[in-house]
């Protein structure tokens, strides 16, 4: 996964080559549209590593931890070195095992992004897959395998799709703006699933109702283990399925009608409404396609490892918020939000519990990933600054020509 | 919605279908307030009267074109009636623990952070930025308030703190949405995820080892001499924190400023019509900047209320859990008002202080009430009970020309 991959993304706009500053970095995005991501990713995890030299901690020693915690140390391991292989290809898996969800939580906002909308709700939408997923996997018990989970992921899938339609039907009848209604959703769904699986709510744990947590979901809903332990929490099929999510996406955005009308949209409504697309309908279509992510990731995850989940875990839970800065840093594009997925997961993993604590302090190193999330969500906002200013030039351009001849 | 035929029926004659709606929403509070202590008024007739009244003044003034308010009356009367009947079934010492007279204090130290959050980002968003980094400028007045007033040994050091970190994250909110013209919201996220994550690596880096200590300096309560030791009102307003009487007292002082100066006619320009102001002489930026760091400030006074007000000074990672975005909603639902916005924090506070009374009854129940003020917002942006409207301008960059 590196550059030819990238270049074959979609560029955003396609008019002649302009001159001055900001058309000279327009063409280097274009040109593969990984330099101002990769500025961006490196100017964060600079600026991180500057906080973590500042506060008297050596910024080599605790990068070189989360490295290591997120298993990125397994690709360049030396053979015959056992004790790090099995160490390394365990952290590695776990890493695998988030960036399966990141991949899907970061398409639930990429998706909708390309058509205009800012989905919020990635978090609410995940967790209401989360919810469902474990309803089909606790309350089927004596199911076969495959249905079992195929049933739990679909139901969650449209379950999300359906969470996240209520803010695309809003948005397309009554105009409500999506970033108010998916945040509201959002705090809907923690507080739902939080009386859900809290005492004396009906999802609550059966066999001990004194702990404020989900079921069980039985064996028959588990996602079979393809690399690891499946007692020590493997890595999933799952994880295939995220790959082919990404492939979806990328499929369905570039080859497809509604992907065609879905980037109209998103270039100008009013346009693509003139030509004849009903917007409304795609604000519903693209929202519901990026609930159907997002409750994938939940399913994904509740099949996949997770197996309950309790109302401290929904509190704590921040996944769905991530894909914001997965989807912004990899320019929503399906290769960018792989690699950035891949990126993110590493860095979550790996500053949690997959860092050695004698190395780097964990309680310091989970809020530099908060930082770094942060460094780059904002650096990309800087970006987004630069294709408009590149856009406005171009409209002040056509704007004046259509003046020069209105007065000629 | 706005119907214009309230400005022709009535005039100025007492029965003003507003009025009267007015009337009807306060009578639906009263029905279901004559069934809780102190009154508590056990027949179920009580409640259901005063309820039909309500609805009844709800539905004339419907006919008579004032729907926003009218509607607001039948739904008033409707939710009156039927708290007030489970009040009426409920068992009289449930109901002295939920409803003691100090349930009306809580409300207040629930709704002072929303206040003072919602407030803010209306200053920003009647300029025209979008603010949805109220949560992380909440957050770092949270921190670096208790850090404040534990090094400088003193609330004010700590508040002004908390007022310079809430206004540097704000500035820093401002350039990105004003002068780089970045998506606001991309920007606005950007803060809160920066203010999780610096509140946390700071509190860990400082205190990760023996905590906050004992002791710290906090902004004090204010025990009104009279009000104090009277039987009800003493324990509801008698002894409040000084921070929840000055986000009270910063309702009406927003209001002037915004509604009745030129200051605030220049803020409001701004978020309307930024092209026109600008052709008047009004300086587009600066206001903006301005506006978006007195924001800041003002959800910074709502964090350090978090940590050394009502907290005592404390401090925890994630210590705001989502008020930020609860004030964005008060904002919203209060239609970028301040008395809307005040009176959405009040209902916003009121729901949480109940859910904290409420697992008498049910625990799972009250936390399923929780959810209840997004519920009322989403139903308040839906439409259905009268549109809010943000400011035409909101959002959108302003490029000189």
């Amino acid at each position: 996964m590196s550059a030819p991959e990238l270049e074959n993304a979609p560029a955003d706009s396609d008019e002649e080559v302009p001159a001055g500053f900001a058309a000279s970095i327009g063409v280097a995005q274009r040109a593969g549209g990984l330099v101002v991501p990769v500025l961006t990713a490196v100017l964060a995890f600079l600026a991180g590593g500057i906080v973590v030299a500042v506060t008297g901690h050596n910024p080599w020693t605790a990068y070189k931890g989360i490295f290591d915690g997120a298993g990125f140390n397994w690709l360049f391991h030396i053979p015959w070195d056992t004790n790090t292989i099995h160490l390394s290809a365990f952290n590695l898996s776990q890493t695998l095992l988030i960036t399966t969800t990141l991949i899907l939580t970061g398409l639930a906002v990429a998706f909708p992004f390309r058509c205009g909308l800012f989905n919020i709700g990635g978090q609410g939408q995940y967790l209401v897959g989360l919810v469902v997923a474990n309803w089909v996997g606790v309350s089927l018990a004596g199911w076969p395998t495959l249905p079992h989970v195929l049933l739990g992921i679909v139901a969650a899938a449209f379950a999300g799709a359906a969470w996240a339609g209520i803010a695309g039907f809003l948005k397309a009848t009554t105009g409500a703006h999506e970033v108010i209604t998916t945040i509201m959703l959002n705090w809907i769904a923690i507080w739902g699933a939080q009386y859900l699986f809290g005492q004396g709510g009906p999802l609550q744990n059966t066999q001990n109702p004194a702990a404020p947590e989900s079921g069980t979901i039985t064996g028959s809903a588990h996602i079979p283990v393809f690399w690891g332990s499946s007692v020590l929490q493997g890595l999933d099929y799952g994880f295939f399925i995220a790959l082919a999510a990404l492939v979806v996406f990328h499929f369905v955005l570039n080859r497809t009608t509604l992907g065609y009308e879905v980037r109209a949209v998103g270039f100008n409504a009013d346009a693509a409404a003139y030509s004849g697309i009903n917007v409304r309908n795609k604000y519903i279509q693209a929202m519901a396609i990026a609930g159907a992510f997002a409750g994938l990731a939940g399913a994904l995850d509740m099949l996949g490892y997770l197996f309950q989940f309790g109302v401290l875990d929904v509190q704590a839970s921040q996944i769905g918020f991530l894909g914001i800065a997965v989807a912004l840093l990899g320019r929503n594009t399906a290769p960018g939000v792989g690699i950035a997925a891949f990126l993110f997961a590493g860095l979550l993993y790996g500053t949690t519990r997959g860092l050695n604590p004698n190395v780097f302090d964990p309680g310091l190193a989970g809020n530099l990933t908060s930082m770094i999330q942060g460094l780059i969500v904002l650096f990309v906002g800087a970006d987004i600054f630069i294709l408009y200013l590149w856009n406005a030039r171009r409209k002040l351009r056509v704007q004046k020509r259509a003046e020069a001849e209105a007065a000629a | 919605m706005s119907n214009h035929a309230q400005m022709w029926t009535g005039g100025r004659s007492a029965l003003r279908p507003r009025t009267v709606a007015i009337a009807g929403s306060i009578l639906g509070l009263l029905a279901f307030w004559c069934a809780i202590p102190p009154f508590t008024v056990r027949s179920p007739f009580v409640p259901i009267f005063i309820g039909v009244l309500a609805i009844a003044a709800g539905l004339w003034a419907v006919t008579r074109g004032t729907r926003r308010a009218g509607w607001g009356a039948i739904a008033s009367g409707v939710i009156g009636i039927g708290l007030g009947l489970l009040a009426t079934r409920s068992s009289s010492a449930n109901l002295q623990v939920v409803f003691a007279s100090d349930l009306i204090a809580q409300v207040f130290v629930f709704a002072t952070p929303l206040t003072f959050g919602a407030l803010g980002g209306m200053v920003s968003e009647r300029s025209g930025v979008v603010n949805v980094g109220l949560e992380g400028m909440m957050l770092m007045g949270a921190f670096w308030g208790v850090f404040g007033a534990d090094k400088g040994g003193n609330w004010t050091v700590g508040i002004l703190a908390a007022l310079l970190a809430g206004g540097f994250f704000a500035l820093l909110h401002a350039v990105w949405s004003i002068h780089l013209r970045a998506n606001q919201i991309v920007s606005g996220m950007a803060i809160n995820f920066l203010a999780l994550g610096v509140t946390g690596y700071a509190f860990e880096q400082v205190y990760g080892n023996e905590n906050i200590p004992a002791g710290v300096s906090t902004v004090p309560n204010v025990a009104i001499p009279g009000i104090d030791h009277m039987k009800y009102l003493g324990p509801a307003i008698g002894d409040l924190n000084l921070l929840i009487w000055v986000g009270i007292a910063f309702v009406p002082l927003s209001y002037v400023i915004l509604f009745k100066t030129p200051i605030g006619l220049r803020v409001r320009a701004c978020g309307e019509h930024p092209r026109a102001a600008d052709t008047v002489g009004i300086n587009v930026y600066a206001v903006r900047y301005a506006a978006v760091i007195t924001s800041g400030m003002l959800a910074a006074l709502g964090g350090a209320f978090l940590s050394i007000g009502y907290g005592g000074g404390s401090f925890t990672e994630n210590m705001t859990e989502g008020r930020g975005f609860i004030a964005l909603a008060a904002m919203i639902f209060g239609n970028w008002r301040p008395f809307g916005a005040w009176g959405a924090a009040l209902l916003f506070g009121f729901s949480t202080a109940l859910a904290f009374r409420l697992p008498v009854y049910s625990g799972s129940a009250a936390t399923l009430f929780q959810a209840l003020p997004y519920v009322l917002t989403l139903i308040a942006v839906a439409g259905v009970i009268g549109r809010s409207t943000p400011p035409a301008a909101d959002g959108q960059p302003y490029v000189k020309q």
